[in-house]
């Protein structure tokens, strides 16, 4: 059996800040992901980061995830297991992972779980055509791979991902139709709408896709406006030549692993779904289990750099090998409520206030 | 209003607008950055202190114009692309600087249409000078040559061809 002191599950922004913050306390660490190279979503985002410098604001997502890894490369004391997947976490604390086709069982004295988000789908009439795609798969594709999704996309929703896809496919030379939004209001950064708007896309707020028409693929797509109960409003329909249409309306916490554990679970909508009860260290009701990024709740790449710091931090204090804890956790608190502070952060907030309890244990 | 439309109102731009004696002496930034966002690199690129300390991470830029050169340093920092240079002392026309991150990079010289806030089209302008500062991420500062009454209301360029 493989031996460890921590192990990561998630090599994004927060596992592999968890990671690097235990081997700092000079915990060994294994980090376990699916992902072929390390960085997780940051891997896709090649727009320049918000948050403050100390997270590397001002620098690209695809930056930040090689400046991640260089820092991985450079502690001996992290092991890195890429294109593997955690199957099960079990009660004689052994993490089961698949790599190569074969099942390792993992023994470790605390465990982070940093296994991010998932996209959230939408119903309507024609939405299994190929050409409907969530943002990430758009993201992927296009910045990943170089290729690009289609022609002409319909995006849906104008929060940050769906800005932000929007601009990232012009600069890919895709033409973007439009931006339909279901709220009144735009839900991303007013600053990623404005650089669609100089650039002649338009955002329709009170609006959403009411259907997808093709015979093998996207073709077109109708939308149509919205009242205040989210009902169509027939006759408003607008028709649009697309071949994509391209899904941002929000992400999920993948806690499946989490369930399995039995960690106690809260459902809470401002989180974006379930998510652990957890304590303001990142402590599940598992001792031994914390919890760090989307999977914690969906928040943004900067805060998932923070909460995988504190969790790292936290697992090394649960093992007796960080002294400095409260200095460290004391600063990471401070930046994280810096990041949340303002309108912004004020789901955030209304959704942690509900979620960070004292049922979790203590380190 | 800009959450629902993503263009600023008249009155928010006056509010970030360098006054007019400032702008009569030479380039400046126009800062059009109205949201509280946890965001901060603006304060760091600038190497003049025109940009005041954030004492909260969302407060929105206060700029001290006197001492702001129209460097452009912040122009190429701002995640968000929300800064302009406006250079209004030319006698026969205006200089607008635009963050820029599409391809085919613009070439001095090139003639490109010119679009305000809402995508619409103003006329032609002129790429003046591509500069890539050696800090920040890749981002390009492109200057063009703009009628002088467009100075309030270019913000982006298409190319002829190659750009959406």
């Amino acid at each position: 059996m493989f031996r460890t002191e921590l192990a990561v599950v998630g090599a994004g922004p927060a596992g592999l800040s968890a990671a690097l913050a235990a081997s700092e306390c000079g915990v060994d660490t294994l980090i376990v992901d699916n992902g072929s190279t390390p960085g997780g979503q940051l891997v896709k985002q090649t727009h320049k980061f918000f948050g403050s410098k100390a997270e590397h604001a001002g620098t690209r997502g695809i930056h930040i995830a090689r400046l991640l890894a260089g820092e991985l490369q450079r502690s001996p004391q992290v092991e890195y297991w890429s294109e593997s997947t955690a199957l099960g976490y079990y009660e004689d604390q052994v993490l089961l992972v698949e790599r190569e086709g074969r099942a390792h069982a993992v023994h470790c004295d605390a465990l982070v779980v940093a296994t991010g988000a998932a996209e959230r789908h939408m119903v309507f009439p024609g939405n299994d055509l190929p050409g409907v795609y969530g943002a990430g798969a758009v993201q992927t594709l296009m910045n990943v791979h170089g290729v690009k999704p289609g022609e002409r996309v319909l995006i849906v929703g104008a929060g940050n991902i769906g800005l932000i896809v929007s601009y990232q496919l012009l600069q890919a030379g895709v033409r973007v139709a439009a931006v339909v939004e279901a709220s009144r209001y735009i839900g991303g950064y007013a600053v990623h709408a404005s650089k669609l708007r100089r650039l002649s896309v338009p955002i329709l707020t009170s609006h959403t896709v009411k259907e997808a028409h093709g015979h093998e693929q996207v073709e077109r797509a109708t939308v149509w406006q919205i009242d205040e109960t989210f009902t169509g409003v027939p006759g408003t329909e607008i028709e649009f030549e697309v071949d994509v249409i391209c899904l941002a309306v929000g992400l999920s916490p993948v806690t499946d692993l989490l369930c399995q554990i039995g960690c106690k679970m809260k459902y809470v909508p401002e989180l974006g779904g379930y998510v652990p009860i957890r304590n303001e260290n990142m402590q599940t009701t598992r001792s031994e289990v914390f919890v760090a990024g989307d999977a914690s709740g969906v928040e943004e790449g900067s805060s998932a750099m923070l909460t995988g710091r504190l969790a790292g931090y936290a697992a090394a204090a649960y093992l007796g090998k960080c002294p400095d804890f409260q200095n460290k956790r004391a600063e990471c608190q401070r930046a994280l409520d810096a990041l949340r502070a303002g309108p912004s952060g004020q789901k955030v907030r209304a959704g942690l206030s509900v979620v960070v309890s004292m049922e979790a244990g203590t380190c | 209003m800009l959450k629902s439309t993503g263009v600023p109102e008249r009155e928010q731009l006056d509010a970030v607008t360098p006054p007019a004696s400032r702008r009569s002496k030479g380039p400046v930034a126009m800062f059009e950055c109205f949201e509280r966002i946890p965001c901060d690199p603006c304060y760091h690129a600038c190497k003049h202190g025109a940009v005041k300390e954030f004492l909260d991470i969302c407060d929105v830029p206060e700029v001290d114009f006197e001492r702001c050169t129209g460097c452009g340093l912040c122009v190429v920092a701002c995640p968000g692309l929300a800064i302009f240079i406006l250079d209004e002392t030319p006698s026969d026309h205006a200089v607008v600087g635009l963050p820029y991150e599409m391809l085919p990079v613009p070439e001095p010289g090139q003639e490109v249409t010119l679009l305000d806030r809402e995508g619409r089209e103003l006329g032609k302008g002129e790429v003046s000078q591509v500069s890539r500062p050696r800090v920040g991420s890749g981002t390009l500062l492109v200057k063009l040559k703009i009628p002088k009454e467009m100075v309030q209301d270019v913000r982006s360029f298409r190319l002829e061809r190659g750009t959406p």
